[in-house]
């Protein structure tokens, strides 16, 4: 069994176009939820998301990529770009034949299967662009990553809605763990803020109108946002042959399924998956300092979730600080576990842990220290990042400073 | 096929129960029905009657709309079908 250390990281969210903005945000407790502008907006009921703005294709991708890449490719690439920059590798020859990119996407090309619904079924036409399907398909994201860097080595897509990246990134994991891959290329993406992908959500009545505030008695439902989350994972004794800067250790991981109800969370089934992280990982209960959260703003997965806590870590629950960045950049679906792990690597490297904004009205039921409002300077050793998708299926990392 | 006849006739489809076996005084919860099944009630409803119900499964006890029994939501939709189509 080999170390796994994190080496690059890049992001395109709605607190920022990388992870220097985004952190920044992060650090100042700033929201990037706003009013949605796209078309037909207007015939929503839910009209806030975390959309990312600014960030346009042209000038980025030439021609033949456009006509290529649904935003969720576009998003991907840009944070790829930026994470493998960091990490200062290229891939050629060996490293390259045994490297490779597994990513989560809950969608895939949402945009496009939209656009496309619309000429077809709204406009009448009978012909759509021969490039639909690589366009659409999940796995696009993941492709173009391997083609645009040079990865040879095992690649895919995993989706398992809202834990989609974690699984991916634990899959990553594993295999740079067992030495099947020096590197793996991780994380995941999301773009489903387009009228489709919005009224799909509506229909289960459990988005909020008016903002996303995580543990807060108040709280109405959760925000969706957009954007990825790649990283670099890498063998820690290659990482440390080349100099590389490291962020911080991927430590264990678990995953679970509730085999019980395909939207409802259960509190065993999130216990199970905590409880098997720190099994994975070899750390003790009290040696967690900071949990980022599902936390997605729902009546039901907060109180679970903090229930779930509270069981796994008894005493300790009340000291370890816990908080949800889905108040900050909405819940990003199949990419929000990735660009979640940025508030990890922020606790656990620079001392500071990411607020639960939009917190007003304590929750007897999530009494726990949610890192209200405020960032907060504190030293962690070890922090776990939750996520727990519809139909029940969780995925928990653990992370240690190194 | 009045209001109450036809909500009726939802709940009772959503509970997989005879319409005799569903009164105006019964709950949702009595009746079997969990949050799923609330949700795609309300959405039979809307449908049925073309009206827009306010609720969120998030907070269902701050809805204007209530939901306690059969007979409130049969109420409930009889005051937005007066509202919205007027």
């Amino acid at each position: 069994m080999h170390r796994v250390v994190i080496t690059g990281a890049g992001t395109v969210n709605a607190l920022g176009h990388d992870v220097a903005a985004t952190m920044e945000a992060m650090r100042e407790g700033r929201c990037g939820i706003g009013s949605l502008d796209f078309k037909d907006v207007d015939r929503l009921s839910i009209q806030i998301g975390g959309q990312v703005h600014g960030f346009e294709a042209e000038g980025r991708y030439n021609r033949q990529q456009m006509s290529l890449y649904d935003r969720f490719t576009q998003f991907t690439l840009a944070a790829a770009k930026e994470a493998i920059g960091q990490s200062g590798l290229t891939f050629s020859g060996e490293l390259a034949a045994k490297s490779g990119v597994i990513l989560g996407t809950a969608g895939g090309g949402v945009n496009t299967w939209d656009q496309n619904y619309r000429l077809v079924y709204e406009e009448g036409k009978n012909r759509v662009h021969p490039f639909v399907v690589p366009k659409l398909m999940n796995n696009a994201a993941a492709s173009h990553v391997s083609m645009e860097f040079n990865l040879k080595g095992p690649s895919f897509t995993v989706a398992t809605a809202c834990a989609s990246s974690n699984h991916a990134m634990a899959q990553a994991f594993q295999m740079v763990r067992t030495g099947m891959a020096p590197v793996m290329i991780s994380g995941g993406s999301e773009s489903m803020l387009c009228f489709g992908g919005v009224k799909a959500w509506e229909g289960l009545r459990v988005m909020s109108k008016d903002a996303c505030r995580p543990f807060s008695a108040n709280r109405n439902g959760m925000v969706q946002g957009e954007g990825a989350g790649v990283f670099v994972f890498e063998n820690f004794e290659h990482a440390r042959a080349r100099g590389a800067d490291i962020l911080c250790e991927v430590a264990g991981f678990a995953m679970s399924s509730d085999a019980s109800d395909i939207v409802m969370p259960s509190k065993n089934g999130a216990s199970r998956a905590m409880e098997g992280a720190l099994v994975d990982a070899r750390v003790n209960a009290d040696q967690v300092g900071y949990i980022n959260a599902h936390g997605t703003g729902t009546a039901a997965n907060d109180k679970t979730e903090c229930a779930a806590v509270a069981d796994v870590f008894g005493p300790h629950a009340d000291r370890l600080m816990i908080s949800s960045t889905k108040s900050m950049h909405g819940h990003l679906i199949g990419g929000t576990g990735a660009v979640e792990l940025l508030a990890c690597i922020m606790a656990l490297r620079d001392g500071v842990i990411a607020p639960t904004i939009g917190y007003e009205e304590p929750d007897p039921e999530c009494a726990l220290d949610v890192v209200p409002n405020e960032a907060r300077d504190a030293l962690v050793d070890v922090v776990l990042s939750n996520a727990f998708a519809f139909g029940g299926m969780n995925a928990v990392l653990a992370l240690r400073k190194i | 096929m009045s209001v109450k006849d036809k909500v009726i006739e939802i709940i009772a489809e959503q509970a997989v129960l005879e319409t005799s076996d569903v009164s105006c005084d019964s709950t949702l919860a009595e009746l079997g029905i969990d949050s799923l099944g609330l949700v795609e009630s309300i959405f039979a409803i809307e449908e049925e009657f073309d009206i827009s119900i306010p609720f969120n499964a998030n907070e269902p006890d701050k809805s204007d709309f209530d939901i306690s029994t059969v007979r409130s939501i049969i109420v409930g939709i009889e005051t937005l079908i007066a509202e919205q189509k007027s």
